[in-house]
């Protein structure tokens, strides 16, 4: 025995650790980027098999030169990219207003969307009236890409007397069955398996309408996470596994939930079930790639898993300050650029935009939010009110109220 | 009227809402071809399709998430967790899911959902095929809790729960599947078909959450209990002579707070039987729900008979399980006060 321990040395723990820390200069030359164009674009029932390269890869459509490329090009018209654009900057713009709204201190906490506007926005064109999302707490672009008032979510936000959720529920932890947005958990992962049992049902119910599930990369490390692909593996449901990889889960690099060995794409290979990873910051490239997962649930052929590659530009939430973990400018330097700046730059090349419609653009977005932000402000705000009345926080615990409750209510006075 | 046993009523009554709802649907470990480990979903597949009735992957946080997600799409999961001791992989979905959904979406999305469980002691199970974790669910507030003592009871609760627009808990005493067992564990139990509460409708009827029942009237003593433990508190009863009122919780969530308070007014003694733990245990509940509504009312001190605060033994069971001698002791020292 003790040779063998003479023999080896002792033993001794890996913890991984990301290139860069704050003072270092940000560093993304590890980072696999295929070209744009370069990655094939297999039939809907290709056999899962045949595509392990697509979990490793990375689709991009949108090249250097802004031009679109390859077989995941050309499925949007011009007037589709021009919404999917507007989309994007209304996003960009409510964040940044209730972003300053929470540091004026007329709410609690916000949470940006800054920098992966893309994936929600470019997902969200791809699904129709009646599909179900499951989303976590950053994909508000599914909201707004599908129409949804920002007066409304707004009025959440503040928690208003308008609040359609009644004051019950931080900031931006929305729910419209209407809009197929499901209420917001706050807990991480569970919803994702939650969105492989609402497919199983219309499967069942022999329904045509499909679900995508959303999870962050961090919390890939959940076990709901597991259940949901045993699941999705098992009963081949017309579900979407979204994993968003915005490389941070607050402060944690994304190669604590990961290891430094695969990508999260390939953990759906174990199961069978078709992985791709896809250039998150490429709108078209997201379209696409969600309209591909979209049509082979539609068909009844099962599952699919995207690992959607991008950056959270801002910080976690409003109560989080990324230079504490990690570079100031590693953001700038991310190299697969900004959604908006990308779509804006080849819809100029395809002569659809200028930089003056741009500035022209972003001025009345600013301004409808700000209209939206006013008339909402009406309604009242987190600290100053006026709120939905406070007895109706004894109601929606259950279908009927039980005499505990009933008593409970008269005890407060409410 | 056919006489059934807990087993044959539960399965009744699973059948009977899948013919009556076409949403309904069940799955669970060992469900599907098989029909359970405790046969309870025999013959379902093959009668509703394996659409409606199948297995499940052995992971109780899947089983409980997707039957969220279908209970929101708008059917109703029926589901079983194989032990009650193996639901905790499926807590976080209960407590901080399925519970708060209504009121988190302020009634946008709702979970009516049944997850069933065979649940307590008195099967040389030991620590992990024992356990009687009721008071976990209790206190999450937004789900209900139901726990049957008979086949009549359990049939009519478990359509009632199926039907219920709000996730329930139905924990099935699984000493009680096949007879009324009162704790003389020595002694052959009645089967159920020899027992007028295993006279069980064919039919669709329900029994409603939230109402207890008396199963036998006294004057001088209540005692509360709910699953196994009314049986042996009937036991305890007759073999003391103490005039006792059993009351039969049937649910603990919503709680018949109404029956608990007149009858404990009437009788002003209270014992309360419960095969749990006892610390933080729903016994503890009970007591104060006594004492906020009773205390003046009170001649003695309530009393509370539990499983002693240790995992389930194995070789120990029965100086673990709380019988009619220990029930009967309590009895005995209510009585000695005023």
């Amino acid at each position: 025995m003790s040779k063998t321990k003479g023999e080896h040395g002792p033993l001794s723990l890996f913890v991984p650790e990301p290139e860069c820390r704050p003072g270092d200069h940000p560093d993304f030359s590890e980072m696999l980027i295929p070209k744009a164009g370069e990655a094939r674009k297999p039939p809907v029932d290709v056999d899962p098999m045949e595509i392990h390269d697509l979990a490793y890869s990375v689709i991009r459509v949108l090249n250097k030169k802004h031009e679109a490329v390859g077989p995941w090009a050309n499925e949007l018209s011009d007037e589709d990219l021009l919404e999917g654009l507007r989309h994007m900057m209304t996003l960009r713009a409510f964040d940044a207003r209730m972003f300053m709204a929470q540091r004026q201190g007329k709410t609690s906490f916000y949470m940006q969307a800054l920098g992966e506007e893309a994936v929600a926005c470019a997902f969200r064109k791809a699904m129709r009236k009646g599909d179900m999302n499951f989303p976590t707490y950053r994909q508000q672009g599914l909201l707004i890409a599908g129409g949804y008032s920002i007066h409304k979510m707004m009025n959440q936000i503040y928690s208003n007397e308008l609040d359609p959720v009644k004051g019950r529920q931080l900031p931006v932890m929305y729910s419209s069955k209407e809009d197929g947005y499901f209420t917001i958990s706050g807990n991480l992962a569970t919803q994702f398996i939650q969105a492989v049992g609402w497919a199983m049902a219309s499967a069942i119910k022999g329904d045509t309408k499909i679900a995508a599930g959303w999870i962050g990369e961090g919390s890939t490390a959940e076990n709901d996470f597991h259940s949901a692909l045993v699941f999705a593996s098992t009963y081949k449901p017309p579900v979407v596994l979204n994993v968003v990889n915005n490389q941070w889960a607050i402060s944690t690099f994304q190669g604590i939930a990961r290891g430094n060995a695969a990508t999260f794409a390939s953990r759906g290979l174990g199961f069978g079930i078709p992985s791709l990873r896809v250039d998150g910051n490429d709108y078209l490239a997201v379209y696409a790639v969600a309209q591909w997962a979209i049509d082979r649930a539609r068909r009844n052929l099962g599952p699919t898993l995207i690992e959607f590659v991008t950056y959270r530009a801002g910080a976690h939430s409003t109560s989080d300050d990324p230079t504490g973990y990690r570079p100031k400018d590693e953001s700038s330097t991310w190299p697969l650029g900004d959604p908006i700046e990308r779509l804006k730059q080849h819809l100029i090349l395809r002569g659809q935009w200028s930089e003056e419609r741009h500035t022209q653009a972003k001025a009345e977005i600013e301004s409808e939010i700000l209209q939206a932000q006013k008339k909402a402000e009406e309604h009242g705000t987190l600290h100053n009110g006026p709120h939905v009345p406070s007895g109706t926080m004894f109601e929606d615990v259950y279908k009927e109220p039980p005499i505990h409750l009933i008593r409970q209510r008269q005890e407060a006075g409410l | 009227m056919t006489r059934m046993t807990m087993i044959e009523a539960i399965r009744s009554a699973m059948d009977v809402a899948m013919e009556t709802d076409p949403n309904v649907v069940v799955f669970g470990e060992d469900v599907g071809y098989f029909g359970g480990v405790f046969r309870c979903t025999h013959g379902l597949q093959k009668k509703f399709g394996s659409q409606r009735c199948f297995d499940a992957p052995i992971s109780e946080s899947g089983i409980i998430g997707a039957a969220i997600g279908m209970a929101v799409y708008g059917l109703r999961p029926c589901v079983e967790i194989q032990f009650a001791d193996y639901v905790y992989p499926g807590y976080d979905q209960l407590a901080s899911e399925a519970a708060r959904i209504r009121y988190r979406s302020a009634g946008d999305f709702t979970v009516p959902m049944t997850v069933r469980m065979p649940t307590g002691g008195g099967i040389f199970g030991g620590q992990t095929h024992s356990q009687s974790p009721e008071a976990l669910f209790a206190h999450v507030c937004g789900l209900k809790t139901v726990i049957p003592s008979n086949p009549y009871d359990a049939k009519g609760l478990l359509i009632a729960s199926i039907e219920d627009d709000d996730p329930v808990m139905f924990l099935e005493p699984k000493r009680l599947y096949n007879g009324p067992f009162d704790g003389h564990h020595d002694q052959p139990v009645t089967p159920w078909k020899k027992h007028e509460l295993g006279e069980v409708p064919d039919g669709h009827y329900t029994v409603p959450l939230g109402k207890a029942a008396i199963r036998r009237e006294g004057n001088d003593v209540t005692v509360l209990a709910y699953g196994t433990m009314v049986h042996v508190a009937l036991a305890a009863a007759e073999e003391t002579g103490v005039d006792a009122e059993v009351i039969d919780l049937r649910t603990i969530l919503p709680l018949d707070l109404e029956a608990i308070e007149a009858s404990v007014r009437k009788t002003g003694r209270c014992v309360i039987v419960v095969e749990a733990t006892k610390t933080c245990g729903f016994s503890a509940e009970l007591m104060a729900v006594v004492m906020e509504g009773c205390f003046h009312h009170l001649e003695a001190p309530v009393i509370r008979v539990t499983g002693w605060d240790t995992p389930y033994p194995h070789a120990h069971e029965w100086d673990y399980f709380p019988g009619p001698r220990r029930v009967g002791a309590a009895l005995k020292k209510v009585m000695e006060h005023g």
